[in-house]
């Protein structure tokens, strides 16, 4: 019969392709971690993306991420993984009016949201730039040192994540790991990332930024009250960013951002969109308000006004 | 319901009536921190109940001079603020008396915009929780009364350029 003389060279064609499938399993196990490799290691490696997680899969997560800092740091570190809240999308405002550029919420920012201090990271950027020009990005400054701030002929943008509605970083992402919430924080799994930095390259208000080293954080300054997709401790090789402090603000009664409680002149506010009682919404009814770069239609969630 | 539920739900409701009670007064819905006095000032009394009041408008020479007003000096002085007869008030310009931790009805009188916008946490810094109990600050924990420009500050540190992280 015809389909006997063709049984042979397909038994052979499917033999070789039996030996590479074995070929490669053993060329994958080598990769894998080995027998004396941890439970932990092997979670790490078998883990899923931080939004296919079931609650069990996070506990799992979240109990191998507390057991890896308290090595790392000698210190109990919480890492919450604190859903959002119904009904609240987030939005901030900023009072270009009161703004003196001093830099406090900088480094307010740096205080609660580990971030490396050696080499540097910050989440924050304070823009100066000349009143005659008005806002332009080219002839901003943001070195500036004077001894005291505001200068007469200055005023100052403080420039972080614009938590964008349609997040450029986010389309740009290979491996989806980094995402928008339902309350409209943008956020990183950096145990997803791969470190490949195209977010970095796609956002328009330079808000994100890599851990080129080994993130220098001293155990002393370490914040042990984390969030998952927020300010626990980083690994090298991958992007962060503002959260709006989202370890801070899904909390009910959640706190301020870090950046809103150091600003000493009140210029930074912040609130939920959708409730018409709250400042944010106030602001964005009563004040000229603007957005960054509103051309690239990436409808930040960042409104900067002038208050008179 | 049980006699004990309903003691409870009784005991709630006057709680919460209570509550909304302590909110309508006026200047409790603002929750402030204490004044920033000047420490061993206050009470003004403390001094001044020995004294006789001198309404007379003039430059003060002895005592608090260390004062200087640079806040429409010349149209007014001491006593258009502080009350005359109780020196730990001050008193609007309708007569009525204030605490000093209700000083933002004073300041409110000529600068209404910044007051409504004070209000709803819109001027000046609010602390606490962004959905639940906020903390205010007065109009003088930023603004000195008598000299309200707010006065520069040294600036935080500039960030470390790329060239200098490298190194």
């Amino acid at each position: 019969m015809p389909n006997d003389r063709n049984r042979e060279p397909r038994a052979l064609r499917m033999s070789r392709r039996r030996m590479l499938k074995g070929a490669a399993a053993v060329l994958g196990a080598l990769a894998l971690p080995g027998k004396d490799a941890s439970a932990a290691v092997w979670e790490a490696f078998l883990r899923r993306n931080f939004r296919e997680m079931t609650a069990r899969d996070k506990a799992r997560v979240v109990a191998r991420l507390e057991k890896e800092y308290e090595a790392q740091f000698g210190k109990r570190v919480k890492v919450a993984v604190t859903p959002p809240i119904e009904g609240v999308l987030y939005g901030y405002g900023l009072d270009l009016h009161r703004c003196i550029g001093c830099r406090r919420c900088v480094y307010g920012c740096v205080k609660e949201n580990n971030p490396s201090r050696n080499p540097q990271i910050h989440w924050i950027r304070v823009l100066q730039m000349k009143k005659e020009h008005g806002v332009d990005l080219e002839e901003a400054a943001h070195y500036y040192n004077p001894s005291k701030v505001p200068e007469k002929e200055f005023f100052y943008m403080p420039v972080q994540c614009q938590q964008c509605e349609r997040p450029p970083c986010v389309k740009v992402c290979p491996v989806q790991a980094t995402w928008k919430e339902r309350d409209g924080i943008t956020v990183v799994d950096y145990n997803w990332c791969i470190g490949c930095r195209y977010c970095m390259a796609a956002c328009p208000y330079g808000a994100r930024h890599f851990n080129w080293k080994k993130p220098g954080l001293p155990a002393a300054e370490l914040v042990t009250e984390t969030h998952y997709l927020g300010n626990r401790p980083r690994p090298v090789g991958v992007v962060d960013k503002c959260t709006f402090c989202i370890q801070r603000v899904r909390n009910v009664p959640g706190r301020y951002p870090a950046c809103v409680e150091a600003c000493p002149v009140g210029a930074r506010k912040f609130g939920n969109l959708l409730d018409p009682e709250s400042e944010i919404r106030y602001i964005i009814a009563n004040k000229r308000v603007f957005i960054l770069k509103e051309d690239l239609n990436t409808q930040p969630k960042f409104y900067y006004f002038y208050a008179t | 319901m049980r006699p004990g539920r309903i003691l409870a739900a009784a005991v709630a409701a006057l709680c919460l009536a209570g509550g909304v009670a302590a909110a309508a007064q006026p200047g409790a819905q603002f929750p402030v921190p204490a004044p920033p006095f000047t420490p061993g000032i206050f009470p003004c009394s403390d001094c001044h109940k020995e004294m006789k009041p001198n309404a007379t408008r003039r430059e003060l020479k002895d005592e608090h001079t260390d004062i200087v007003l640079n806040h429409a000096q010349g149209q007014r002085w001491c006593l258009d603020c502080h009350d005359t007869n109780d020196r730990d008030r001050l008193h609007l310009v309708s007569g009525r008396k204030i605490r000093f931790e209700e000083s933002y009805l004073l300041c409110g009188q000529c600068h209404g915009d910044k007051f409504r916008d004070w209000r709803v946490g819109v001027h000046g810094k609010r602390t606490g929780m962004w959905n639940g109990e906020k903390q205010y600050m007065l109009c003088v924990h930023c603004h000195n009364p008598h000299d309200p420009s707010y006065k520069p500050i040294p600036p935080e540190p500039p960030p470390v350029r790329p060239d200098d992280i490298r190194k």
